[in-house]
């Protein structure tokens, strides 16, 4: 019974650094432009999170740094694809190199350095009842600033003028900047706050999630939070839901070595990658229905005036 | 209307100027960026640079770990060529790179002593089978599935690795190893045939070139080639002509897959001779900047993976000489695609000044 609490516990943990990571990436393609610099992004910023805390010990000071690192990153993404029109894709994937590259570059000293001792967080009285109590109440706050998030951005991108703006930018940046919007502002606005929210998940990653700094820690997490959002087809609420499901699948592979499972543990280690070409395959098999809900301009360059 | 300013005004054709001329102008730089780096790290920028860029190529031997090193980058970057020209964005290269040197493992391990020296023929096709299997996959989800090839691709690099491990770790682990992770040595008849004595360069540098000379006729000579680029620069036109879309998928993926696969196998029995944890040593990715460096050309890539081979064994000697981190090379590689990107914008577009103008209805 306490091993299914602590692979529920472990699983919302888990999910939560896809989500954070997935719904950032999720503005920034809805605003029309896709961020293949997750995964580099991330890790920068779980360097730069981690160093904060190492030096200044206070865990917010590691969360600021790391959304701080992200945006910068992403505003530097930003620049080149919006204002230079440089290729989204290459970009990104310039952006992720150099990202794996930086982060073991400036993390090199602080491999076996040690953060203040963790704080463990229980909700009172709630974080007591039997099974639900660790599976559920015993996480970080973040873990539920998450779902709140999730909520807040479904009602911004559905129910404002703000959000029909940023959707109006990533469908028709052409009919946007006919009614006089900044199309290229509002696009560098939306890929920094996505820069940022995936550095709160690596920041997230290197503080509370494992903790520790390690080269290359991320492991694909950028990148399975990118494919997250074919997954959900552009929609916050299954956003998170496949970020739990995946963050679940990460978790199994403990969970069956825990109970003994008589497999190689890197066949295990694949499961969460094997998932996501299951999924993206099983997901994209229709592509009138991913056409019907992707932004209609993702990835194409807009140019005022071209 | 207009505020003073610059503005990107795009050129009636692309300059061909400045599609050779960014390539020198991220160059430039990178190095300026490098040399600020040093700065900060409180070393002699000078000796910095020196270290990077005259020391591999100072001596007869450390040019030719300058060409050990470009041998793998510019066998799989003439296959991502052929990918990009063809808009497929295979980015998992380093997973094919591994399952390449996987299966020519598996042929090298079974040859003994008496074994003759054709198996060297059969280690090199299984590495190229290797690699073309794995690219396979991407592209038989791309085709049937219409999964996204860049997530896919990447998806597969670490399932490699796991593969990888799961056989230096389990079944190919050398039991006289001390327990190390890793195969026994290959026999010395599976080895390829190095060029010179005393060199580490194996006839995989002749491969290499003949590869990109078979790149340059696939590209520009023949009808097969012509159809991939039509059908990565203008779909619509290419399905007009009749060109097969699926087909170029699979033409392009087996190909990079192909020669990323024979990189593999070169690596594991040439200058390693052995399966290791340490086979991915991030050639795939850095391909990727060698073929966007070299102009996606054959020839222009022999330059670039000089250049990236060269930043490879600066990462090194920084290391060993300087006592910086060699992850200084990832640094160096990310920036270098980052400026290229950036400066490469000139090749399509002119950079104007444009002057505050006045607008009928008076407003400035």
């Amino acid at each position: 019974m306490d091993a299914y609490a602590l692979l529920i516990a472990s699983t919302l943990n888990a999910g939560t650094v896809l989500a954070i990571a997935s719904l950032g990436l999720l503005i920034n393609e809805k605003a029309g432009i896709v961020n293949l610099g997750a995964e580099g992004m991330m890790l920068c910023a779980a360097i730069a999170g981690f160093a904060a805390v190492v030096h200044t010990g206070s865990d917010v000071a590691g969360f600021a740094a790391g959304m701080a690192v992200g945006a910068l990153l992403a505003a530097i993404f930003g620049v080149l694809v919006i204002w230079l029109n440089t290729n989204q894709y290459a970009t990104g994937l310039a952006l992720s190199l150099f990202g794996s590259g930086f982060s073991a570059f400036a993390g090199i000293s602080y491999v076996q350095a040690m953060m203040p001792a963790r704080q463990t967080y229980a909700i009172p009285v709630l974080s007591d009842l039997p099974f639900v109590g660790p599976a559920l109440f015993r996480h970080h706050p973040l873990v539920y600033l998450t779902v709140l998030f999730a909520l807040a951005l479904i009602w911004f991108l559905y129910r404002t003028r703000g959000g029909l703006i940023l959707r109006s930018v990533g469908e028709s940046p052409e009919s946007a900047h006919a009614l006089g919007y900044p199309v290229r502002g509002i696009r560098l606005l939306a890929v920094v706050v996505g820069g940022a929210l995936c550095g709160l998940a690596g920041a997230y990653l290197s503080i509370i999630y494992t903790p520790l700094w390690v080269e290359g820690m991320v492991a694909g997490k950028g990148w399975i939070a990118l494919a997250l959002t074919t997954f959900a087809t552009w929609r916050p609420a299954r956003v998170l839901l496949g970020a739990y499901l995946f963050g679940g699948v990460t978790m199994l592979q403990f969970h069956l070595q825990g109970i003994g499972v008589e497999v190689p543990s890197q066949f295990l280690t694949m499961l969460p990658y094997i998932a996501t070409i299951v999924v993206l395959a099983l997901i994209s098999r229709n592509p009138a229905w991913i056409r019907i809900n992707m932004p209609a301009s993702i990835g194409k360059p807009f140019y005022p005036g071209s | 209307m207009a505020k003073a300013g610059f503005k990107l005004e795009a050129r009636p054709q692309p300059s061909k100027a400045w599609s050779y001329g960014s390539p020198l102008l991220a160059l430039l730089c990178t190095v300026i960026i490098g040399v600020f780096l040093f700065m900060l790290l409180g070393k002699d920028p000078l000796r910095g640079l020196q270290v990077f860029f005259w020391d591999p190529i100072k001596t007869g031997y450390a040019l030719g770990e300058l060409v050990v090193k470009a041998t793998p980058l510019l066998l799989i970057a003439l296959g991502l060529a052929v990918c990009f020209r063809s808009n497929i964005w295979n980015i998992g290269a380093e997973g094919q790179y591994i399952i390449g040197a996987v299966a020519a493992s598996g042929v090298a391990l079974l040859a003994d002593k008496a074994t003759g020296g054709w198996i060297v023929v059969l280690v090199l096709l299984a590495g190229i089978a290797g690699g073309m299997f794995w690219a396979g996959i991407t592209a038989f989800l791309r085709d049937k599935f219409n999964a996204n090839e860049i997530l896919v691709s990447l998806m597969l690099v670490y399932v490699a690795i796991q593969v990888l491990g799961f056989l230096v770790y389990g079944p190919w682990k050398d039991p006289n190893g001390y327990n190390f992770p890793q195969t026994k040595a290959f026999e010395a008849v599976t080895r390829v045939p190095r060029l010179f004595q005393g060199s580490r360069m194996t006839i995989g540098v002749l491969l290499a070139l003949v590869g990109a000379a078979g790149i340059w006729v696939f590209l520009f000579r023949t009808r097969a080639g012509f159809a991939q680029q039509v059908g990565g620069l203008a779909p619509a036109a290419s399905r007009y002509a009749g060109f097969s879309s699926r087909r170029a998928l699979w033409t392009a993926l087996l190909i990079s897959g192909g020669m990323a696969g024979l990189a593999g196998a070169l690596e594991v029995t040439g200058p390693l001779g052995q399966l290791t944890p340490y086979v991915p040593a991030g050639y795939g990715f850095a391909a990727i900047i060698v073929a966007f460096v070299g102009r996606l050309h054959p020839v222009g890539m022999v330059f670039s993976a000089l250049l990236m081979s060269m930043f490879y064994i600066g990462g090194e000697l920084a290391q060993s000489r300087l006592g910086l981190p060699k992850s200084l090379t990832g640094v160096f590689q990310g920036l270098l695609l980052f400026t290229l990107l950036a400066c490469d914008t000139l090749v399509n577009y002119r950079l104007k000044w444009v002057k505050a103008a006045a607008v009928a209805g008076g407003s400035k």
